[in-house]
C-alpha cells in the first residue's frame, strides 16, 4: 500500500519487551525532545505504571504487569512453589501500513512521510478528531488543552537529519530499536527463535506480520505473553478497511468536508 | 503568500488535485512540516558533560543556542553510556532549565516569617562575618586533656555528592585551615 | 542496579545475552529481578549469614582457586595462639571490652607479625587514648576508615604455610569460623530455601576459576547496616576465594548513587580523611609529622611512601609556607578526638554545641536517618548556608518541617538565620566527576549560570578570599592556617569564577619548577613536590586534563583507556597483578588481560599494570627492604603491607577480623547463630529523638527497609522538582505482601500509617506479590519496602520514610542502619497536629521504649 519515495526505506520501532526494565527514559526523552506537556500528578496503583496508556501526552507509555508464576527449582523443573514474573513493555503508536486515522483526516494533517511513519501536522490539524476513533489501539487522542490530534511522529524531525528518535536513543538496555523496517524484522526472528529455544515458549512477534489486519506495523513488538495482558488489541484491524475505493467514488462529500475544514483552516493561520 | 500559493499549501487541496490521493509522501506536507528539522542542528554549540545523578557517568550532550541549553542526550562515544541515558539523565534538561530553580539569594532571619531579599555580595559578606565570628567563639586550642587540638567545633558542613573534585577540595582545603573538623558528605549516609 | 542504575545495567544485559546468569538477592522483587536469571528473595539484614554460607560451601567442598589463594591472600599466614574466634566466644572475638563496648585486636595480629606501629603508637588502639578517653572514644574514633583503601599496617610478612595444613593459619581458622554457615542455617536465618542457596553456591562456583570469573555488585543494600564494612569483607572473601579479585569480570563493584560520590571520598569531604585517604590526624599529646607517619603507615606496600603523600599534600595546601623547617605546616592541621560524623554533629546541634552549618547540595531533612532529629538539629544553629538549585526542606524547615504541624516547632521561635544560595547546575560550571569505577570525567561548561546562581567552586573561593580579606594583619597564631593558605587561584569571566582547571592541576601536582607530574611515584617527602591529592596525581600530567579525554569508544580498545582518566595511574582494573599467574602468565586465554613479557622485560596488557612495570615475577625482596620494594613479584595486592588479599584482616577493623552473623539493631527475631545478638561494638545514640525499638517487643513486628525508585533521585532535590519525573512516581506508597495486606486490613491504594518509636508517616499502600513473608526460624516474618524520596517540598510530596529511622552505626565506617528496621503498620491516615507525637508516645510506651540502647535485651 505504501508508495514511498524508492530510495527511502521504510523505518520504524522494534520494541523487544524482553530486555525492557521499565526504567520509563523513553517517555521522558520523548516529552523532552517534542515538548510534550505534562500528563499530570496521579498515582494510579497499577504497579508502577503511573501514565496509564497512549494519549496526547504520553506518546510513550511503559506498562508493567505483575504475574505469578511457578518457579523453577536447582533442577529447571517447575515446582509450583509461588513466584512471579514482571513484564514490562514500552507502548508507542503503531505507524501501521494501514493508517486508519491517516485515512479518516480531512485535513491532510495526518500524512505518510518518506520513512513510511505517520505523522500528524500540528500546523494543519483542525481538531476534528475523526482520526481518535479510526485508531485501532487507541493511540492518537484529541489535547483537551487545545484541541488538536497528537500522537508519536517517530521523531520525524530528527530522521531527517540521520538521528534516531529520542526514546530509542535514549533506551538503556537497547529494548527500543530503531532502524529499516525489514531489517528489524529479520532481527526479531533471530531473537524470538533464541527465546523460544531458552524455553520462553509464550515469546513472540506483534505487529509485525504484514498480513494482519493493519498489514503490519512500523512499530512492532517482541512480547513474552499475550497481546491483552499488556493492554494491546489481540487482532487490530484498520478501521477503514474499505475507505479507499470509497474515497474514490466519493468526492463530492469529500469536498464538503474539504470546504468544512477550510474555514477552520484559515482561521488556524494567524 | 499569494492566494494562489496559500491554496496550494493547503494540504487536502494538494492531495486532491495531485497525484498522491492518499496522503502519503510529500505532497501532504504542509509549509511547517516541509521546514521541520531537528533543533539540535541550530545549536551554536555543543558543549561535552556528564551526566549528574547517579555515579555510572553516563556521557551527555549539550546544546545551546543563544547561551539557553535547548537539549540534553546521550553522548554516543562514551564507552560507559553508549548514547543512553536513564530516565534521570533524559530528565537533565529540566533540571537545569526548570522554573523551579530559585536565582536569587533568599535570606531567613532569625525568628522571621518570611523570606527576604539580599544582594549576593552581601550574603557573601555576612557569612563570612558569621564564619570569623563563630570561630572566634568556639575555638579550642588545646581539648579537656591538654591535646592540641587547634579547632572550632562550632562549624560543621554537610555536602552532597554532586560536587565537583574541585569544590570538594577547596572546601576541605578552606575548612582545614579554619579549623572547621565536622566536614561530611553524602558519602558518609 | 536496573533501578537505580538503568544505564550501567545495559552491561548485565549484554552479558546475559552472551550466557551469563543472573541473579538478584533482593529483599524485594524489583525491575533487577525482573531481568534476572534467579531472583532470591532474603530477609532485610541477613547477608552475611548468605554469604557466609556460601563461604563454607566453597570451602567444605574445596571449591576455591588453589593456585590463586595460595599465591595471593594470607591464606596460609599463621595466627596467634591468644586469637579466640567466635566459635569459641558465642559470637564475640577475643579482646572484647564489654564495659567500653569495644576490641583490643592484640590478639588478632598475625603470630609472627610485629604489632608495632599499631600496639605502641597506632592512633587507633593508642594507650593514651585508651586511658584517657575511655572506651566510647576508641569505639568512636576514626581508626577503622584510615585503613579503607590502604590496609592496615603491619611491620613485616608473617610466617606462611604454604600447605594451608597448620591449625592456626588463616585458612583452616576461617574453614572452622564459617563451617556453622550450613545451607540449613542459611535458610533458617535468611528465608532463602537450601534448594535456592545451593542453586546459587552452584553457578557461583562453575563460574569462577582459570577461564571463568564472577562478579559482585551490591550498593547501599549492603553499607547501609551496622555490620555494613563486614558484608562487604564477607563478600571480599568469598570473591578472594574464587579468585575473582584484580580479574576482568570479577570484583565486588560498588554501585554509588551520586555522580562523584566517590570522588567525595577520595578528594574527602569526610572529618577523618584527608585527600587521598591520608587520615586526618588525632590528637596527640606531641606529635610531629614523622610521628604522625610512622603510627598510620606500614613500612611496605605502596602506604610505605605516605611521607611523600602527605608532605606534597602540606605543599599544596600551604605553598611556600610549608617548610622542612616548620614540619610543612603540620602543625595547621586541626585534630580529631573521636567521631565527628554527621549525626554525632546533629546530636550535638541539638545539644547547642554547633552554631553554624553549610548544606552544599545536601537535603538531610528528608536524606538522612532520623529527619525529625535533623530538623531538631537545624532549628538550633545560629546560622545555616543552604546552596540548593531549589529550596528544599532543609532550606525551609523553619516554615513548613512536619514539626510546626505537630506544634513541637513553631516558626516565630526558631532563632536559625538561613542563607539560601542558588548553586550551578552541572552544565553551569567546569568540573570534574569521579563516578563508581573510579573514573574521573569532566563535564564543561555549556552556558553561564544566571542571577545569583554560582558554583561551589565561587562561593568557597571567595568566601575564603573574604574571610582572607578580613584576617589579613590578624597577629592571632590561630589564624596564620588561614593567611597562609594558597589560594591565588586565577579566576575567569564576568562572574570571577576561579578556574576548575587550575584547581585540578594543584590536585594533580607539581614539581618544584612547577612542572605537572605524570604519576604519584615521582612524590617526594622534602617539600619538593606539591600535590593535592596523591591518588590523583597524573590526572594533569603533561600539563593535559586528562579527565576531559573524550576518545570514542568506537576508536580505541574495549578498555578505553583514552576515555577520562581512572585513579591511580589510569589503571581501569586495580590489583590486576593478579589476573596473571604466579609467573607472570594470563590464568588462561580466556581471560587474558595483563601479563609479564620477559622478552620485553614489562608487564604488558589491555590496561596500565597496576606493578611496578618492569618488576619480574621472580623478584624477591632483599632483607630490609621498604615500601614496594619490600612486595615480591607476586604480591598483587601492593597497597597492603604484605602484598596479599587479607581473607583475615588482621588490623584496620572496629569490629572483628571476620565477619560474622549479626541481627540488625531492630528485628523481630533473635540470632539464631550466635548468642550475641547484635554486633557488639555498634555506635548509638540514645538521645531523646533516637530511641531504639527494644528486642522483644511485639509492637514493632515488622521489618522495614528502604530503597530508591528509577523515577526519583535520593532526597528528591532533583527530581520532586521536575514535572517529568513526578508524573511518573507522583506520590509516596509503601509496598506489602498480600499476606501482611490480610493480617492487618490493609487496601490496596488505600492510606497507611507505618510507626517506629521515632515518627509515624503515611503512605498509600500497594499491595503486591513482589514483597513476600519469609519463613525465619520458627516464624513468618513480613517485610514491609518504603521509598524515601519524599518530603513537603516539589512539585510531589508525601511524608518522608527516613523520619521513620532511628541512627545506629556501624563502627568502621559510621554509617547508618537504613535498610533493615522494625515497624508497624496500620490502615489509615496518620494523626494530624499534636495528636501525631501523642500516637508515637503511645507506642513507644507499649513497646518499652526508653533511653537505653541496651545492647543484649
Amino acid at each position: 500500500m505504501t508508495q514511498q519515495d524508492a530510495h527511502t526505506p521504510r523505518m520504524g520501532f522494534f520494541t523487544d519487551t524482553s530486555v525492557c526494565i521499565g526504567c520509563k527514559a523513553c517517555e521522558v526523552a520523548c516529552k523532552e525532545w517534542n515538548a510534550v506537556p505534562t500528563k499530570g500528578m496521579d498515582l494510579l496503583g497499577t504497579s508502577y505504571d503511573n501514565t496509564g496508556g497512549l494519549g496526547a501526552d504520553t506518546w510513550r507509555h511503559v506498562a508493567f504487569v505483575e504475574q505469578p508464576v511457578p518457579v523453577p527449582d536447582a533442577a529447571g523443573s517447575a515446582q509450583g512453589a509461588d513466584g512471579m514474573r514482571w513484564l514490562m513493555a514500552s507502548d508507542v503508536c503503531k505507524h501501521c501500513t494501514h493508517a486508519a486515522c491517516l485515512d479518516v483526516c480531512p485535513t491532510g494533517a495526518l500524512f505518510r512521510t518518506e520513512y513510511g511513519t505517520v505523522v500528524v501536522q500540528e500546523d494543519v490539524c483542525n481538531g476534528c478528531g475523526y482520526c481518535v476513533p479510526a485508531c485501532p489501539y487507541g493511540v492518537i487522542e484529541r489535547r483537551e488543552s487545545d484541541g488538536r490530534a497528537f500522537k508519536c511522529t517517530l521523531c520525524y524531525d530528527r530522521l531527517g537529519e540521520g538521528l534516531e528518535p529520542a526514546c530509542a536513543k535514549a533506551c538503556p538496555t537497547d529494548s527500543i530499536q530503531f532502524g529499516e523496517l525489514d531489517e528489524l524484522r529479520e532481527r526479531a526472528d533471530l531473537r524470538l527463535a533464541n527465546l523460544l529455544d531458552a524455553g520462553e515458549s509464550d515469546a513472540r512477534l506483534y505487529g509485525r506480520d504484514p498480513d494482519d489486519g493493519v498489514g503490519g506495523d512500523g512499530a512492532f513488538f517482541l512480547l513474552l505473553d499475550e497481546p491483552e495482558v499488556y493492554g494491546l488489541p489481540p487482532d487490530p484491524v484498520v478501521t477503514t478497511r474499505d475507505l479507499p475505493s470509497m474515497w474514490k467514488h466519493a468526492g463530492v462529500a469529500a469536498l464538503t468536508v474539504a470546504a468544512g475544514v477550510a474555514a477552520s483552516f484559515l482561521g488556524r493561520r494567524s | 503568500m499569494g492566494v494562489r500559493q496559500w491554496i496550494d499549501s493547503w494540504p487536502v487541496y494538494r492531495q486532491l488535485t495531485g497525484s498522491d490521493r492518499l496522503a502519503r509522501g510529500a505532497a501532504a506536507q504542509s509549509g511547517p512540516t516541509r521546514r521541520l528539522h531537528a533543533r539540535t542542528s541550530d545549536a551554536d554549540q555543543v558543549v561535552r558533560s556528564i551526566c549528574p545523578y547517579c555515579a555510572v557517568g553516563c556521557g551527555q550532550k549539550v546544546y545551546v543556542q543563544d547561551g539557553r541549553v535547548t537539549q540534553i542526550e546521550g553522548d554516543d562515544d562514551s564507552p560507559i553510556s553508549r548514547g543512553r541515558l536513564c530516565p534521570k539523565g533524559s530528565a537533565s534538561k529540566e533540571l537545569v532549565t526548570s522554573p523551579n530553580r530559585v536565582h536569587e539569594v533568599l535570606y531567613r532571619r532569625p525568628y522571621g516569617t518570611e523570606w527576604e531579599r539580599l544582594p549576593l555580595d552581601q550574603a557573601m559578606d555576612m557569612i563570612a562575618d558569621r564564619v570569623i565570628a563563630t570561630r572566634r567563639e568556639t575555638w579550642e586550642d588545646e581539648d579537656e586533656q591538654g591535646r592540641r587540638v587547634r579547632r572550632t567545633m562550632g562549624i560543621a558542613s554537610l555536602g552532597g555528592a554532586t560536587l565537583d573534585n574541585e569544590e570538594n577540595y577547596l572546601m576541605k582545603k578552606l575548612y582545614t585551615a579554619l579549623g572547621a573538623i565536622q566536614v561530611e558528605n553524602q558519602a558518609r549516609i | 542496579m536496573a533501578e537505580c542504575h538503568p544505564v550501567g545495567f545495559q552491561w548485565v544485559m549484554e552479558a546475559k545475552a552472551r550466557g551469563a546468569t543472573v541473579i538478584h538477592v533482593d529483599p524485594r522483587f524489583t525491575r533487577t529481578s525482573a531481568l534476572a536469571d534467579r531472583h532470591v528473595p532474603i530477609r532485610a539484614g541477613a547477608d552475611i549469614a548468605f554469604l557466609g554460607g556460601l563461604i563454607n560451601h566453597v570451602l567444605t567442598g574445596g571449591l576455591d582457586f588453589r593456585e590463586y589463594v595460595v599465591a595471593y591472600t594470607n591464606a596460609g599466614a599463621v595466627l596467634r595462639e591468644d586469637f579466640v574466634d567466635t566459635e569459641d566466644l558465642d559470637g564475640l572475638f577475643s579482646g572484647y571490652d564489654p564495659d567500653g563496648r569495644h576490641y583490643d585486636t592484640t590478639s588478632w595480629q598475625y603470630e609472627d607479625a610485629q604489632a608495632a606501629p599499631a600496639a605502641g603508637d597506632r592512633d587507633q588502639w593508642s594507650q593514651e587514648d585508651t586511658e584517657s578517653h575511655g572506651a566510647e572514644s576508641i569505639k568512636a574514633s576514626a581508626g577503622g576508615q584510615r585503613y579503607g583503601s590502604g590496609g592496615a599496617a603491619l611491620a613485616n610478612k608473617p610466617q606462611i604455610d604454604e600447605t594451608l595444613q597448620h591449625p592456626r593459619c588463616v585458612y583452616q581458622v576461617l574453614k572452622r569460623h564459617f563451617a556453622r554457615y550450613t545451607p540449613e542455617l542459611v535458610e533458617q536465618v535468611c528465608g532463602v530455601p537450601v534448594a535456592d542457596f545451593l542453586a546459587v553456591a552452584d553457578a557461583i562456583t562453575r563460574n569462577s576459576g582459570r577461564d571463568r570469573t564472577t562478579a559482585w555488585v551490591y550498593s547501599v543494600g549492603w553499607t547501609q547496616h551496622t555490620v555494613g564494612v563486614q558484608y562487604i569483607r564477607c563478600a571480599s572473601i568469598l570473591q578472594t576465594l574464587l579468585g575473582n579479585i584484580g580479574r576482568p569480570g570479577g570484583g565486588i563493584l560498588a554501585l554509588r548513587g551520586h555522580a562523584s560520590i566517590q570522588g567525595s571520598t577520595d578528594i574527602p569531604t569526610l572529618f577523618d580523611l584527608l585527600p587521598g585517604y591520608i587520615p586526618m590526624p588525632q590528637a596527640h599529646q606531641h606529635e610531629d609529622l614523622d610521628a604522625f607517619v610512622a603510627a598510620d603507615s606500614g613500612q611496605t606496600g605502596f602506604w610505605g611512601n605516605m611521607r611523600s603523600y602527605a608532605v606534597s599534600l602540606l605543599k599544596a595546601y600551604w605553598g611556600d609556607a610549608a617548610t622542612r623547617q616548620n614540619d610543612f605546616c603540620f602543625d595547621y592541621l586541626p585534630r580529631i578526638t573521636g567521631d565527628h560524623g554527621t549525626y554525632q554533629t546533629v546530636v550535638d546541634q541539638i545539644a547547642g554545641k554547633v552554631k553554624g552549618y553549610f548544606l552544599t547540595g545536601e537535603n538531610p531533612a528528608v536524606g538522612s536517618a532520623n529527619g525529625r532529629m535533623q530538623r531538631l538539629g537545624m532549628a538550633n544553629l545560629d546560622w545555616l548556608v543552604v546552596r540548593d538549585l531549589t529550596l528544599v526542606e532543609s532550606a525551609t524547615f523553619w516554615r513548613n518541617a512536619p514539626e510546626i504541624e505537630t506544634g513541637e516547632l513553631s516558626t516565630d521561635r526558631i532563632g536559625t538565620e538561613v542563607f539560601f544560595l542558588p548553586a550551578a547546575a552541572h552544565t553551569e560550571k567546569s568540573g570534574s566527576f569521579t563516578n563508581t569505577q573510579r573514573l574521573l570525567q569532566w563535564h564543561r561548561k555549556a552556558t553561564e549560570p544566571a542571577g545569583d546562581a554560582r558554583s561551589d567552586l565561587w562561593f568557597y573561593f571567595h568566601l575564603g578570599r573574604i574571610v582572607r580579606d578580613k584576617l589579613a594583619g590578624s597577629t592571632d597564631e590561630r589564624d596564620r592556617p588561614v593567611l597562609d593558605l594558597a589560594w591565588d587561584y586565577p579566576t575567569e569571566g564576568a562572574l570571577a569564577e576561579p578556574s576548575a582547571d587550575a584547581v585540578l592541576a594543584e590536585i594533580s601536582g607539581r614539581d618544584a619548577a612547577g612542572r605537572p607530574l605524570d604519576a604519584y611515584t615521582q612524590l617526594r617527602d622534602d617539600g619538593s613536590t606539591a600535590c593535592g591529592c596523591w591518588i590523583y596525581c597524573g590526572v594533569y600530567a603533561d600539563g593535559v586534563n586528562q579527565a576531559d579525554r573524550r576518545k570514542s569508544r568506537t576508536e580505541q580498545s574495549w578498555v578505553a583507556p583514552e576515555w577520562g582518566w581512572a585513579w591511580p595511574a589510569n589503571r581501569r582494573i586495580i590489583y590486576n597483578r593478579a589476573s596473571a599467574d604466579p609467573d607472570g602468565n594470563p590464568w588462561s586465554e580466556r581471560k587474558r588481560y595483563v601479563w609479564w613479557d620477559a622478552g620485553q622485560g614489562r608487564w604488558l596488557g589491555a590496561d596500565v599494570p597496576d606493578f611496578e612495570p618492569t618488576k619480574p615475577p621472580d623478584y624477591l625482596p632483599p632483607e630490609g627492604a621498604t615500601a614496594q620494594d619490600a612486595l615480591s613479584g607476586t604480591d598483587p595486592f601492593i597497597m597492603q603491607t604484605d602484598g596479599k588479599a587479607w581473607l583475615f584482616a588482621p588490623a584496620g577493623l572496629a569490629d572483628g577480623p571476620f565477619p560474622a552473623h549479626y541481627e540488625p539493631v531492630e528485628s523481630p527475631v533473635d540470632n539464631l547463630v550466635y548468642g550475641q545478638r547484635t554486633n557488639p561494638v555498634r555506635e548509638s545514640f540514645p538521645e531523646p529523638a533516637n530511641r531504639y525499638h527494644p528486642f522483644g517487643t511485639d509492637v514493632f513486628p515488622y521489618v522495614f527497609t528502604t530503597y530508591r525508585l528509577t523515577e526519583h533521585h535520593t532526597a528528591g532535590g532533583m527530581s520532586r522538582a521536575l514535572a517529568r519525573l513526578s508524573e511518573l512516581q507522583p506520590g509516596m506508597f509503601c509496598e506489602v505482601s498480600p499476606a501482611l495486606a490480610e493480617e492487618r486490613g490493609l487496601r490496596h491504594m488505600e492510606w497507611a500509617t507505618v510507626v517506629t518509636a521515632r515518627a509515624a508517616i503515611e503512605a498509600r499502600v500497594f499491595v503486591t506479590e513482589r514483597l513476600r513473608p519469609l519463613r525465619i526460624g520458627d516464624r513468618v516474618v513480613h517485610q514491609v519496602g518504603l521509598p524515601y524520596h519524599w518530603g513537603v517540598d516539589g512539585i510531589t510530596t508525601g511524608d518522608s520514610a527516613n523520619d521513620l529511622l532511628a541512627a545506629v552505626l556501624d563502627p568502621n565506617v559510621h554509617i547508618q542502619e537504613s535498610k533493615a528496621a522494625t515497624c508497624d503498620i496500620r490502615p489509615g491516615r496518620r494523626p494530624r497536629g499534636p495528636d501525631l507525637r501523642a500516637l508515637v508516645a503511645s507506642y513507644r510506651r507499649r513497646g518499652r521504649v526508653d533511653d537505653e540502647d541496651r545492647p543484649e535485651e
